[in-house]
């Protein structure tokens, strides 16, 4: 069962797990449905969605998963460099290493659960970040962790498979934890709304597009 | 029932699930159905008793989560007194968002915390009672009846007694949520469970933090907390 390539997935590897719409998935309904969800997240979403996923079988997990693993690489690649040079010391630094090992830990097992359910794992994207001191490294991991938060909510409900699911509610959790930790380094809110809302990949591709290095 | 080696077999799948995660769904799976949630639920208990000095009257203080916790899905039908499928699962995070709304509520008129420890003690509190009514509304959406609010009473002696057990609440109510996720049938309704779940997650984390502690207690995956188990846990600040 191995994931036939899409044309991105040729020319830009690192892309094609972000991709807007898949050709293959019929999910252009779906995101605008989770769209209008994601405004509350309550609600707005119809019965419709639940075929549309059905149709997609572990093939939509896989390219999710995928999806996921980019980011997982993408905030892998952030500690790992901010470690050797955001002059990071004492509680922080701490942090930043706790933060680092869970990334790294992601990695592994998305990268796992991928070859497991018979698909391609992506390759790490070639990164780079605009920050300049420790400030700039904590603000820039604020937001590179809120996104991460808003992906995955935003992904999670087309996930097919319960265990992919569960592995993916585990992360996001881990990751809002994350969030909270260094927002309270930068003096900022650890829990700024009562709903985090969900980003769909094209919010998320977008947001992370200034540190992919093409 | 040998519950150390219930525990470290439980470890070992752990280890196995964090190397991937589709493989070992079903042992895990097997493994809670054979252990009934008791033996979790022990395990919680054990860890619950073992770092504190001064727990005092509060039986679930040690504020560094939840341990000991297993696969939840399938196996876990405690919501159903709450109601079927999805309405139960929702009445019974319901139930749950209630007793933290009181617990917030009560902290912030105990005079225990000033100045910028009240602020967030009251800023979580408000966004728990946003929960209670998206909850609610999601609810009655459904065509159910949404769970009453519980008598509570919790145990507010001095300030640090206090943020421990918000950590623990809050960590139990991530783990709850997360327990929860793989059982839900509307997506809908899960994309709204997972808006929540990341939030008391995010307050854990920040009480954790005051505490001195580690925010992701769990380590990379945080472990899901079965209904049964949860339901035990804040047994003691249900007064009806």
């Amino acid at each position: 069962m191995t994931e036939p390539k899409t044309n991105t997935e040729l020319t830009h590897p690192e892309l094609a797990a972000i991709e807007v719409d898949g050709t293959e998935r019929s999910d252009v309904l779906m995101k605008g449905a989770l769209a209008a969800g994601a405004v509350f997240g309550l609600g707005a979403i119809g019965p419709f969605v639940r075929k549309a996923m059905a149709a997609n079988g572990s093939k939509g997990d896989i390219e999710i998963l995928n999806y996921a693993l980019t980011l997982e690489y993408l905030e892998s690649a952030f500690y790992a460099e901010a470690l050797k040079k955001a002059g990071l010391s004492g509680d922080l630094k701490q942090l930043v290493t706790t933060i680092s090992t869970d990334e790294d830990a992601h990695v592994k097992a998305l990268t796992q659960t991928i070859k497991d359910l018979g698909g391609k794992p992506v390759k790490a994207p070639r990164v780079e970040f605009p920050y300049s001191d420790t400030a700039g490294f904590t603000a820039l991991a604020e937001t590179i962790e809120n996104v991460g938060v808003s992906a995955y909510n935003g992904a999670a409900p087309m996930i097919s498979s319960k265990d992919v699911l569960e592995a993916a509610g585990s992360i996001v959790q881990v990751e809002a934890r994350h969030a909270a930790a260094i927002a309270l380094q930068n003096g900022n809110q650890p829990a700024p709304d009562a709903f985090d809302k969900p980003m769909t990949e094209a919010q998320v591709l977008k947001a992370v597009q200034p540190f992919l290095v093409s | 029932m040998a519950a150390t080696r219930q525990r470290s077999t439980e470890e070992k799948e752990e280890q196995e699930q964090q190397e991937g995660f589709g493989r070992s769904g079903v042992s895990r799976r097997q493994l809670v159905s054979m252990a009934g949630g008791s033996v979790a639920l022990g395990a919680f208990l054990a860890a619950c008793g073992s770092d504190d000095s001064d727990s005092g009257s509060d039986s679930m203080s040690n504020g560094s989560g939840t341990t000991g916790t297993s696969d939840s899905s399938m196996s876990d039908d405690s919501t159903a007194q709450f109601g079927e499928g999805d309405i139960g699962i929702m009445n019974y995070a319901l139930t749950l968002e209630y007793l933290e709304t009181a617990f917030y509520e009560d902290v912030a008129k105990s005079g225990l915390f000033k100045g910028s420890d009240l602020e967030t003690i009251r800023k979580f509190g408000s966004q728990e009672a946003e929960h209670v009514a998206a909850l609610t509304a999601a609810v009655k959406k459904a065509g159910g009846k949404p769970a009453a609010k519980p008598k509570t009473e919790f145990p507010l002696n001095n300030a640090k007694q206090v943020l421990r057990l918000a950590s623990t609440v809050e960590n139990l109510g991530a783990a709850a949520y997360l327990g929860q996720a793989a059982r839900i049938q509307s997506p809908d309704v899960l994309a709204a469970a997972l808006s929540i779940h990341s939030v008391e997650g995010r307050h854990a984390a920040a009480l954790n933090t005051l505490l001195g502690k580690t925010p992701v207690p769990d380590g990379p995956f945080a472990a899901p907390a079965p209904a049964a188990m949860v339901l035990n846990a804040v047994q003691p600040f249900i007064v009806s």
